[in-house]
């Protein structure tokens, strides 16, 4: 910010240089939790700048037959930061004798997060799964671990776009019709494809194609369908 | 073996060459319960008999699992074997973080025997005391691997270690042909059978007192316990015990003393029998 002061940039071969630790790689998630099942889905494209690195990259990673945790953001801190967890993950079923609860992957994704909070894992997560009670759970961080629970939630590239159609979709905000009740599987799914079609159509690093897992008490069921392409 | 100037300390050398302390930590490996490890082509399996101190306390857990790919089983001190299998636990989920891969079990042993070196070269330290029986199945195929207090490891095809195990070991000695081409419930009843070599008449496997770990091609590191050993230890009751029990039931049963003469020279070390290991050997050079 000094530099840029002073810096006269008609001076030939004068050039600021910055480096940045960070990119976009691009990614959008979206996730829902009902009564008894919960539903996160992501696209499966990678980018960088206006190229396309991938059109098969998924985004969601399978902690336990309970918890699926969809990161999106900058690559190599979503590769690191989804491998240091499964490697803590491991330790705590050493130490305990038992998987991971839902609820214990949350908070450990919090601290976690925090931990680098003078240089962030620079990622958008969203953790969702069953609970130790079999209710579908949903939980939505920053970037430096700030945790908040939800019933619905879009983060990453195209989040921004497409909470407020599942504010109106899934959470009946501000909708004459009174009491919000639980959404089914089957509502869910559609506003979820619904969604990625939408962002698709307007979101440049969103497209080619969803991953959708699903989580009920009979484990994890992956869903795949195509979205358009340029 | 009988107390000596030369055992205080594991820094001492006898004039026999031998380092006592050491030996002794390995007596303590002979004092725990009777644990077998044997492989086939496709799986590595260990079966242990749990021992409870008494009949309020739960048994012991014997088989500790380290990753998906190995396991272990102990003889000796558990404190120190639970010691030992943090460090093992680490070293594969590093490996893993960083290689992608499950860390190869020859080099996991070879890094385990190097940090057992350590503490029998410096007076400040001890010899662990317990011996491992660790099972793993990686891309070279099945494995089990012996370690001793001594910082000697072996690669073997079948071993036993624990209170009475040498009627176990020439159970596996006799059956070693037959272990390569065995399924896995097959491989895991001659483990068993083994394993009831060791046991005093009146005591039998039950579901209670017997552990089993199997690893292999396809199938990650599974502890069989309680309600899970069942379907193993059935039919095996109606067999009939090979390798009778002559021994008194003590623990020095399986170790042979010269006895020491009568000069009043100095005293003789005593002579020891060769240790528990299935082929000759010089120490894994």
């Amino acid at each position: 910010m000094f530099g840029q002061a002073i810096l006269n940039d008609n001076l030939p071969g004068a050039k600021q240089h910055h480096w940045s630790p960070y990119t976009d790689n691009g990614g959008t998630i979206v996730a829902v939790a009902g009564d008894d099942f919960a539903i996160i889905a992501s696209d499966t494209r990678l980018i960088q700048g206006y190229s396309i690195l991938s059109r098969e990259q998924t985004k969601l990673f399978k902690l336990s037959e309970q918890t699926v945790l969809g990161v999106s953001g900058c690559w190599c801190d979503v590769l690191t930061f989804t491998r240091t967890l499964e490697a803590r993950m491991k330790m705590y079923l050493h130490e305990h004798l038992k998987p991971m609860s839902t609820p214990a992957v949350a908070q450990l994704v919090s601290t976690m997060l925090y931990h680098k909070r003078f240089f962030p894992y620079y990622v958008s997560n969203i953790v969702a799964g069953l609970d130790q009670d079999g209710k579908g759970t949903l939980y939505s961080y920053d970037p430096v671990g700030h945790c908040e629970k939800n019933r619905y939630r879009a983060g990453g590239a195209a989040g921004a776009m497409l909470q407020p159609l599942l504010d109106n979709q899934v959470g009946l905000k501000n909708m004459k019709g009174g009491v919000l009740p639980d959404i089914t599987k089957e509502k869910a799914l559609m506003v979820i494809k619904d969604s990625f079609i939408s962002a698709a159509e307007r979101d440049t690093s969103t497209g080619d194609g969803v991953i959708i897992n699903i989580i009920t008490k009979s484990g994890v069921e992956v869903m795949h369908f195509p979205l358009r392409k340029d | 073996m009988f107390r000596n100037q030369y055992d205080n300390d594991v820094t001492v050398w006898s004039p026999q060459g031998r380092i006592h302390q050491v030996e002794y930590a390995m007596e303590a490996v002979k004092q725990g319960s009777a644990t077998i490890g044997l492989k086939s082509k496709t799986h590595a399996a260990i079966v242990a008999l749990k021992r409870a101190t008494s009949e309020l306390s739960a048994y012991q857990k014997k088989i500790i699992p380290i990753d998906t790919h190995m396991g272990m089983t102990i003889a000796g001190l558990t404190a120190d074997a639970r010691f030992l299998s943090r460090y093992m636990r680490t070293e594969c989920l590093n490996h893993r973080y960083s290689h992608d891969e499950p860390l190869p079990v020859s080099r996991l042993i070879g890094n385990l025997g190097n940090k057992l070196q350590v503490c029998t070269q410096r007076y400040d330290r001890r010899p662990y005391g317990v011996g491992l029986l660790v099972a793993g199945y990686d891309d070279k195929g099945p494995h089990i691997y012996q370690t001793c207090p001594s910082a000697t490891y072996f690669d073997c095809k079948a071993m036993a270690i624990g209170a009475r195990s040498q009627s176990a070991r020439t159970y596996l000695e006799k059956h070693l042909n037959e272990f390569l081409e065995c399924s896995v419930e097959d491989l895991v009843r001659h483990g068993l059978r083994a394993l009831r070599d060791t046991l005093p008449n009146e005591v039998e496997l039950t579901s209670k007192n017997v552990s089993i770990g199997v690893v292999g091609k396809g199938m990650d590191f599974t502890i069989y316990d309680d309600g899970g050993v069942e379907s193993f230890l059935a039919g095996l009751d109606k067999e009939d015990r090979r390798g009778g029990r002559p021994l008194p039931p003590d623990v020095e049963g399986d170790l042979k003393e010269v006895p020491v003469g009568e000069s009043t020279a100095a005293p003789q070390d005593p002579a020891m029998s060769v240790e528990m290991d299935v082929e000759p050997h010089s120490g894994k050079d």
